[in-house]
């Protein structure tokens, strides 16, 4: 990325310091730290079982971790619950997706706006102009993801009946929705092909351009990873072992030894 | 002193009580051991299991091999409900298979009846539900000879089936097959059998059940919403554990009885209606998996 | 398809629709059906339990609680709505059916609150304790009676502007009058946003609180509009059907029916909650005329009873296996066929059913 950026990468926005996340008596995260940039992408990457998933569990609060502190534009997240770091200003998607499977691919949207819509019970009820205002509105704006993510034709098929390529992109549909600070995508391209995945980095890449949102991914595709990120954090059983642009990260022995993996001769 | 006589012949009708409703309950942790499933039907197999029996009876068939039939019966029941109802919904949701179970509940409730007439019918097992004898002289205690063999039965039942569980090997392929059937079934163990068998214990378990209320409270209709009861005693045991389903039916069983005899008074009676139900409430605030059950996990 | 003739063209059918069954409900019905019989015992009790249902498809078809206790608000409004009219004898009737549904929203809140921990199951087995709680309480604190000693209560007359409403047709209006409004506010709330939002909790709680929703007030919510759905349409069955209020009308038996309304007629859509309430109330009746018409009376009544339970216990699990969507889809594939035929599309998007 060798043009200016529209929104050029900041101060650390997102603090990740010290966290160590057990279940029983498997240790998944072991004294994590890491920070995340302001409109950065930042990969995170790692063997299976490294505590990647784990990890974005505890940012957006559905983990909580028993030790160490998550701090998101300078405030501590501290046994929050998930809707209210989504409040602040966190989204993500899921790895084994998450969607609403009974509704169809715009209602799906329509939830990530939720944070955007304040019309109580009775007012939707009786369909006072607020809600219908509302309404109105955030499905303009779900009617733009729909088309940015070019998922026109099947914005009414409920999402449990689409393919798994398209229900990846209709759960990144609803992520975006959410106009949050942070994306967290947990493996946002698993089990796509070769075009679905280049239209996906598309995708990422035009969200950070366009609107400088910070994002946070874990993926497996070397590939992708070292083109898109601006820096990668490699993670083995639980703890960072390399934190820092991608061709550092990728000589980086640690790394090589536990992930990428020798050339043979 | 004759205050503590009475609680403790409360206490111990109600531990008596309490073993009965665990009978009911014993069957729904089987099959929840085996598959998962919740078997809200478990109340009405109580219920079709006796009347049919009994049913039998009527029909001039002598007691064992009226027991028999219906043992066979119910075995019938297991297999015809593995196969059209619970293999249909396997991949369906647990609400789904537990909505399904409420339908066959009412399938068989009605069935019963629709054959069997609702008539109250009164069952003799050779003991009455009177004090013993020996007991009130000596002790000062009245306690039915009739609770006493059902606490008796279920005990018994509950040992063997605990017993069963843990160390055979039919035991530990139910165990598997409740785990995981797919990795069970790629082993070998035949899960065909190993269902039918389940449902077979569930049956047995569900017509002695039905007996020893039966002959307590006569075979009618309301067997059924006594069933019910067997519900807070799975959330209060465990769904998963069979000593969870004996000490929530003592647990409940007394609770009730006490509750009943020493403050029903004041509002009318009535109260072991809902205290079972409010009491499991406080148990899923404090611990939902139940006093021995599996924690219930959840993965993201 | 873009949106503003999506939009339009479900708007247009929506407005067609309202206007056609309002003047059936409103203008033909008065005028084709003279007969009392009809209104007391097939209208309005089918009315008052298709509210019901709504209630329980608020709490279970949209935001997926297993929620058994339906009948146990019911009485709630019922009582509250009696008590209402013995001692505030001044309020309007319209009044004492909002407060009466208020009452029942709060035991909703209460009898909601473990849903915030269990589900499935677990949760079912907690609302139970609703429904026996509060019958037993009502009937065991005479307060609520008006320490009555008769065992039968009779409801008061309903008295909308000074003007008695006591004929079955008179009734049967007022009845239609309130299920309406509130239907249509039901419609409204489940194709907006709170609708959205049970929905999400339904399909998958962990991502709809990472979309913000927060589960504690989405469910509590639930319950409560659930119950007060209940608490009205119990106050409507007491005071227009019953014309009575005994606490044992509002038994276990009622819930469950009530659940199967829902279930049959299709989880999660509103007009299954109309139809799920038409064919557990007319099922009955035709069997009992078929059973007559066929064996001249010699099947027992209880017998009818008994292959009813039959029939509503195997036709729940024939729609879970084969049609999930209920009575509604079915309803909502034949409308599909009759209508004519426009140009073959190449991929149909299958729309929700509301």
């Amino acid at each position: 990325m060798t043009q200016a950026r529209n929104f050029p990468i900041g101060a650390p926005v997102l603090e990740v310091k010290n966290i160590s996340l057990r279940f029983g008596g498997v240790k998944a995260i072991t004294d994590t730290s890491f920070s995340v940039l302001k409109h950065e992408i930042r990969s995170i990457i790692g063997p299976n079982g490294a505590g990647k998933s784990s990890l974005l569990n505890c940012i957006n609060g559905i983990y909580k971790p028993q030790e160490g502190k998550i701090a998101f534009k300078g405030r501590v997240l501290d046994q929050i619950s998930p809707n209210i770091v989504a409040r602040m200003g966190i989204s993500r998607t899921f790895q084994n997706l998450a969607l609403f499977k009974r509704m169809s691919v715009i209602d799906n949207i329509l939830v990530g706006r939720r944070l955007h819509m304040s019309a109580n019970f009775m007012e939707v009820a009786f369909q006072l102009p607020k809600a219908r205002a509302e309404e109105r509105a955030n499905r303009a704006r779900c009617e733009e993801i729909v088309e940015f993510l070019e998922i026109t034709d099947i914005r009414d098929t409920p999402v449990g009946k689409l393919p798994y390529g398209l229900q990846k992109k209709v759960e990144l549909g609803r992520a975006l929705a959410t106009e949050a600070d942070i994306l967290l995508l947990d493996e946002p391209m698993a089990g796509m092909n070769v075009e679905e995945k280049r239209e996906m980095c598309r995708f990422i890449l035009k969200v950070n351009d366009e609107l400088g949102t910070t994002m946070v991914l874990i993926e497996h595709d070397m590939g992708v990873v070292m083109d898109i990120s601006d820096n990668v954090v490699v993670l083995d059983y639980g703890k960072v072992i390399a934190d820092g642009p991608p061709d550092i990260v990728r000589s980086n022995q640690d790394v090589i030894d536990a992930y990428l993996g020798v050339a043979h001769d | 002193m004759i205050e503590v006589l009475f609680f403790f012949e409360v206490v111990l009708a109600g531990l008596l009580a309490g073993t009965m409703y665990s009978l009911v309950a014993l069957g729904f942790v089987l099959i929840y051991k085996a598959s998962s499933t919740f078997n809200f039907a478990q109340g009405a197999m109580v219920f079709f299991a006796v009347l049919s029996f009994v049913g039998f009876m009527e029909l001039g068939i002598p007691f064992a091999i009226a027991f028999a039939m219906t043992v066979i019966l119910m075995i019938a029941v297991g297999y015809t409900t593995e196969r059209l109802v619970l293999q249909p919904l396997r991949n369906e949701s647990e609400d789904t298979l537990l909505m399904a179970t409420i339908g066959l509940a009412f399938v068989l409730q009605g069935l019963a009846q629709a054959v069997w007439g609702v008539e109250v019918r009164r069952l003799d097992l050779g003991v009455g539900d009177f004090p013993i004898a020996w007991i009130a002289d000596n002790l000062g205690l009245f306690v039915s000879a009739l609770d006493v063999m059902a606490g008796v039965v279920a005990a018994s039942l509950i040992v063997i089936l605990a017993l069963m569980f843990k160390y055979t090997k039919m035991g530990l392929g139910l165990r598997a097959v409740a785990d995981d059937p797919g990795a069970a079934a790629s082993i070998g163990i035949p899960l065909k059998n190993i269902m039918l068998l389940v449902w077979s214990a569930a049956g047995f378990v569900a017509l002695v059940a039905g007996m020893m209320w039966g002959a307590r409270a006569g075979v009618q209709f309301a067997l059924v919403d006594l069933a019910l009861k067997a519900l807070p005693v799975l959330i209060i045991g465990g769904f998963s554990s069979i000593p969870g389903a004996i000490v929530g039916g003592l647990i409940i069983g007394v609770v009730e009885k006490v509750l009943e005899v020493y403050i029903g008074p004041v509002f009318g009676g009535g109260i072991e209606g809902w205290a079972p139900f409010v009491l499991a409430i406080f148990f899923l605030l404090w611990r939902p998996e139940g006093l021995f059950g599996e924690k219930i996990i959840r993965r993201v | 398809m873009t949106t503003k003739s999506t939009l339009t063209k479900r708007g247009r059918s929506d407005i067609t629709n309202f206007v056609v069954m309002m003047t059936i409900g409103f203008v033909a019905v008065p005028l084709i059906i003279p007969n009392g019989y009809w209104y007391s015992s097939i209208l309005i009790p089918w009315l008052c339990l298709a509210l019901a249902a709504i209630g329980q498809q608020i709490v279970m078809g949209y935001a997926g609680q297993l929620a058994l206790g339906a009948a146990g608000f019911m009485a709630a409004g019922a009582f509250a709505c009696f008590n209402i009219e013995l001692r505030m004898p001044w309020m309007p009737f319209g009044g004492a059916l909002i407060l009466s549904g208020l009452i029942a929203a709060a035991f909703g809140v209460l009898f909601g609150l473990p849903s915030l921990r269990v589900r499935g199951i677990y949760l079912m087995v907690a609302t139970l304790a609703s429904q026996f709680f509060i019958i037993w309480m009502i009937d065991k604190f005479g307060w609520f009676k008006n320490y009555d000693t008769s065992g039968i209560i009779t409801a008061q007359d309903i008295v909308i502007f000074g003007r008695a409403f006591t004929t079955p047709l008179e009734m049967y209006l007022v009845v239609l009058v309130v299920v309406t409004v509130l239907t249509i506010l039901a419609v409204n709330m489940t194709r907006g946003s709170v609708g959205r939002n049970w929905m999400a909790v339904r399909d998958m709680d962990i991502a709809a609180e990472s979309m913000g929703i927060s589960l504690l007030r989405t469910k509590l919510q639930a319950f409560a509009i659930s119950a007060f759905y209940c608490g009205v349409a119990g106050a409507l069955f007491a005071f227009t059907y019953l014309k009575s209020l005994e606490p044992v009308a509002f038994d276990i038996k009622l819930s469950f029916q009530i659940l199967f309304m829902v279930i049959l007629g299709g989880l999660g859509t509103i007009s299954g909650a109309f139809i799920g309430a038409a064919f557990i109330l007319l099922f009955p009746v035709v069997l009992n005329t078929l059973g007559n018409a066929w064996f001249h009376g010699m099947i027992d009544a209880t017998v009818i009873s008994a292959i009813e339970q039959v029939v509503f216990g195997a036709l729940i699990i024939l729609f879970l296996i084969y049609e999930p969507l209920g009575m509604a889809k079915l309803w909502e594939n034949v409308r599909q066929r009759m209508r004519p035929r426009t140009a073959p599309k190449p991929e149909v998007p299958q729309q929700q059913v509301t």
